[in-house]
């Protein structure tokens, strides 16, 4: 088999963006995921917002590429039919000695070239941010704040790379890499990955591997950094609460975190958190009742209408970190080998910028690239009910029926865009549900699963006994009882 | 174009139905009855176990078959339209309503609406069950719909939190079908469900129950594992201490209902927060005139006869409205 000229490891946000940006080239690109479906790693549990740059160290960077991310993502979502809200932040102080820290943090961003920052005074907050504490006294107001859904994104990012050619192998974990360059490069590649899939061979490897990208840089023979994972629980309220605020609402950053915000969603919910803890283990998502009470305290505090019964959700996500910074480089020591690791907050704001960077470290090391003649836009947009006004639906159920079939009641999913979903590489429940929202509202799935694993098993051709929450191991049903054999 | 309509009513599980058979005998002749499964008879046709009609019909019915006894005369009422599969995403103050169907939407002025929408389960968040998010975490509702309705069987070791009669009837329905049912936990010093229920479904099939504890936490990276338990005072707080673990692959909740009033709240409607309930006084009525609310959507019920009973109440209401209108 003939070598890729680049294999990215890793098919989270940061991984599926340097894919698609290296997909404009005529290059051989493969990217591997180890779970059955992308995004859920580290970018399935992001909080969505598109940070304007503020709250990072001058010169830092990842101060520069959440910038220039910024307007790269509002770009990026244009063109591929993402909805991406421009709701703008608000930093807010709650004394006259956090006015002096918001006046720094405004010089601090002006420096990284954050646009149109602004402080607000109490009585603006009034008027624009009514459910916000009276205890306020004045924000950092950061109009170029945005909001996604993050595994849309990565979704959209995903079918347009493969549009442009790029292979995606998912359920594909790296076991070893064997830096080959030692005999020469003579075509074969200068690594041989070896996976539960297979072996793939490769000239040029990136390494997006997330909470993993320490091991698979020791891997390739890399071992001067540690993934340390950042625990942060998010608690999503109910729909109905959509207008709780009009902007992104942060407290003044801490050492380790930005704090607990006020998130809105693209899709409407609110959501309060994150915490920010250190952990050791990789795999632990757990959320607590002490996490509930932290976050829920520091929520109220900014908003003290917020209400527990609102909750509808919650969940744990790993930030993973590796020092302050993020490490973007290519390793001189293992030539052809680029290390993308640490992207811990802000990366989903900086992935489309990091895709342009890491492009460029390749070229500056020797990958040549060359412009394909057509670089394929987008497909078409996703449609989603519950975003659309009643005109729309009715013009949509008239051109197909199964517009007019609810499956999930509560974020008013059609049986239509499921089976879309699963058309474009939804093979699991979260992966549909984080595709179309259903099973994501009130009900949490009770009454839509089984319709949900239907229709599931119908397209993918799979028993119900085969049908998961997020791949193996996690079937929903134990067994059949209509199989008698 | 807007279609007007004398009565619509919003769900055909036992409150729509019987709501809709006494508001034609009041004389109302024209009625829609929205429903948005693919059957009339709702949560009634996966309550397979019998206890129902005892009150109303002096029998004793499996839950189908207290279903049929109200479909068979919705069938022979033809004032009475039945819509199927049918959702409605819309209503207002002014009672216009629209519904979508496979191929269809519709707008629909009513002069009168009964809303008989039920309930939904208080999910493992709502209660705050801390721990992993694996696959293995179903309402009661969802696993009764599995087995008696599927025939698919969502777990062989089990753990049921919460005592209400839709747990405790799994719990039972879960040994009848050869799994293991490790424990029923109850955060309260009592059982929630009628005592029939605690004696058929639990002590005679031995099912361990623990009052005053709670699962503190589920482990499981991508299927349950175990539970983690606790017992705690009478502030409901945990006694350290206490704590043992329990493997299961499977944790049912079964904690209280929900009523399901989002639509009403949307049309303006006053709300008990608390309950997410009408705010109302007085039966099936609501701060809306014309708009009633019946079944369990007005307040949770324990048993299907009462809402019979008071759901009826409620189509009787609607075609006095609608005779006063007149």
């Amino acid at each position: 088999m003939d070598a890729y000229d680049i294999v990215v490891i890793g098919g989270g946000v940061v991984g599926v963006s340097i894919a698609r940006e290296l997909s404009r080239y005529k290059l051989r690109i493969a990217l591997l995921e180890k779970e059955e479906e992308l995004a859920f790693g580290v970018s399935k549990a992001n909080s969505g917002i598109i940070h304007p740059g503020t709250q990072n160290p001058p010169h830092s960077l990842k101060g520069g590429l959440c910038v220039l991310g910024n307007r790269l993502t509002k770009k990026v979502c244009k063109m591929l039919g993402v909805e991406f809200k421009e709701v703008g932040e608000l930093i807010v102080a709650f004394s006259e000695q956090e006015i002096e820290r918001l006046i720094s943090l405004k010089k601090e961003a002006e420096m990284l070239g954050v646009p149109r920052l602004e402080i607000v005074n109490s009585e603006w907050l009034r008027a624009n941010e009514p459910n916000l504490s009276k205890d306020a006294v004045a924000a950092l107001f950061a109009p170029t704040a945005g909001v996604v859904s993050p595994y849309r994104l990565v979704y959209a990012l995903s079918e347009n790379a493969v549009q442009n050619g790029v292979e995606i192998h998912t359920q594909t974990l790296v076991q070893d890499i064997v830096p080959l360059a030692a005999h020469g490069s003579n075509g074969k590649g200068r690594f041989e990955i070896s996976t539960s899939k297979g072996i793939f061979k490769t000239e040029y490897l990136v390494n997006a591997a997330g909470l993993f990208a320490d091991e698979i840089a020791k891997m390739a023979g890399i071992d001067d950094f540690k993934i340390r994972p950042r625990k942060g629980q998010e608690f999503l309220l109910d729909k109905k609460r959509e207008h709780l605020t009009n902007h992104v609402i942060f407290p003044l950053p801490s050492k380790t975190s930005k704090g607990i915000l006020i998130i809105k969603t693209s899709d409407g919910n609110p959501m309060i958190g994150p915490t920010a803890q250190d952990i050791d283990d990789k795999n632990d998502l757990s959320t607590s009742e002490d996490g509930l009470k932290e976050v829920f305290a520091s929520a109220q505090k900014m908003i003290p209408s917020i209400n527990r019964n609102d909750i509808i959700a919650y969940f744990a996500g790993l930030r993973p970190t590796a020092g302050d910074d993020f490490i973007i480089r290519h390793e001189e020591k293992v030539p052809g080998f680029v290390n993308v690791a640490g992207i811990q907050s802000p990366g989903l704001s900086s992935a489309a910028a990091i895709a342009i960077f890491v492009s460029e470290l390749l070229k500056k090391n020797g990958l040549s690239m060359e412009r394909k003649l057509i670089f394929h836009r987008s497909e078409p947009k996703h449609t989603h009910l519950f975003t659309l006004p009643l005109k729309r639906i009715k013009k949509l159920i008239k051109g197909d029926a199964s517009y007019g079939d609810i499956v999930c009641r509560c974020e008013m999913v059609s049986a239509k865009e499921v089976r879309d979903a699963i058309k474009r590489g939804a093979r699991t429940l979260d992966g549909i549900k984080f595709r179309t929202r259903a099973q994501a509202g009130r009900c949490h799935g009770s009454f839509c699963t089984t319709r949900l694993m239907k229709i599931l098993g119908e397209e993918t051709k799979k028993a119900a006994t085969a049908i998961t929450k997020r791949g193996p191991g996690s079937e929903i049903v134990k067994q059949d009882r209509n199989d008698t054999r | 174009m807007i279609h007007d309509r004398d009565l619509v009513i919003v769900g055909a599980g036992p409150a729509g139905m019987a709501a809709a058979i006494a508001a034609h005998e009041s004389g109302v002749k024209d009625i829609l009855l929205l429903e948005r499964d693919q059957y009339l008879g709702g949560i009634l046709n996966q309550c397979i176990h019998t206890g129902f009609g005892i009150e109303y019909f002096k029998e004793i019915l499996t839950g189908p078959e207290y279903a049929d006894r109200f479909i068979n005369q919705i069938r022979k009422i033809p004032e009475i339209e039945v819509s199927l599969k049918s959702f409605v995403v819309h209503l207002t103050k002014d009672k216009i309503l629209t519904f979508i169907k496979p191929g269809i939407i519709e707008e629909v002025r009513a002069k009168a609406i009964i809303m008989a929408t039920g309930c939904r389960e208080k999910t493992r968040e709502m209660i705050h069950i801390g721990g992993t998010r694996p696959a293995g975490i179903f309402s009661a509702g969802l696993a009764q719909k599995l087995i008696n309705i599927e025939g698919l069987l969502p777990g062989k070791k089990v753990i049921v939190v919460g005592s209400g009669d839709i747990g405790l009837i799994m719990a039972r329905r879960f040994v009848l079908e050869g799994a293991q049912v490790e424990a029923v936990v109850e955060i309260q010093s009592q059982t929630q469900g009628l005592l029939r229920n605690v004696v058929q479904c639990i002590e005679d099939f031995d099912i361990p129950i623990y009052f005053k504890h709670k699962i503190s936490r589920i482990y499981g990276k991508d299927r349950v594992e175990k539970v983690g338990i606790v017992r705690v005072d009478d502030d409901f707080n945990e006694i350290s201490g206490s704590g043992t673990e329990i493997e299961c692959d499977t944790v049912l909740i079964s904690a209280g209902l929900i009523p399901e009033n989002e639509l009403i709240e949307m049309a303006g409607v006053e709300i008990d927060k608390k309950r997410n309930t009408p705010a109302s006084d007085e039966l099936n009525k609501t701060s809306i005139p014309g708009l009633f609310v019946c079944g369990n959507s007005f307040k949770v019920y324990d048993i299907v006869d009462s809402v019979s009973r008071d759901s009826a109440k409620a189509g009787r209401l609607a075609a006095e409205y609608l005779k006063a209108l007149k």
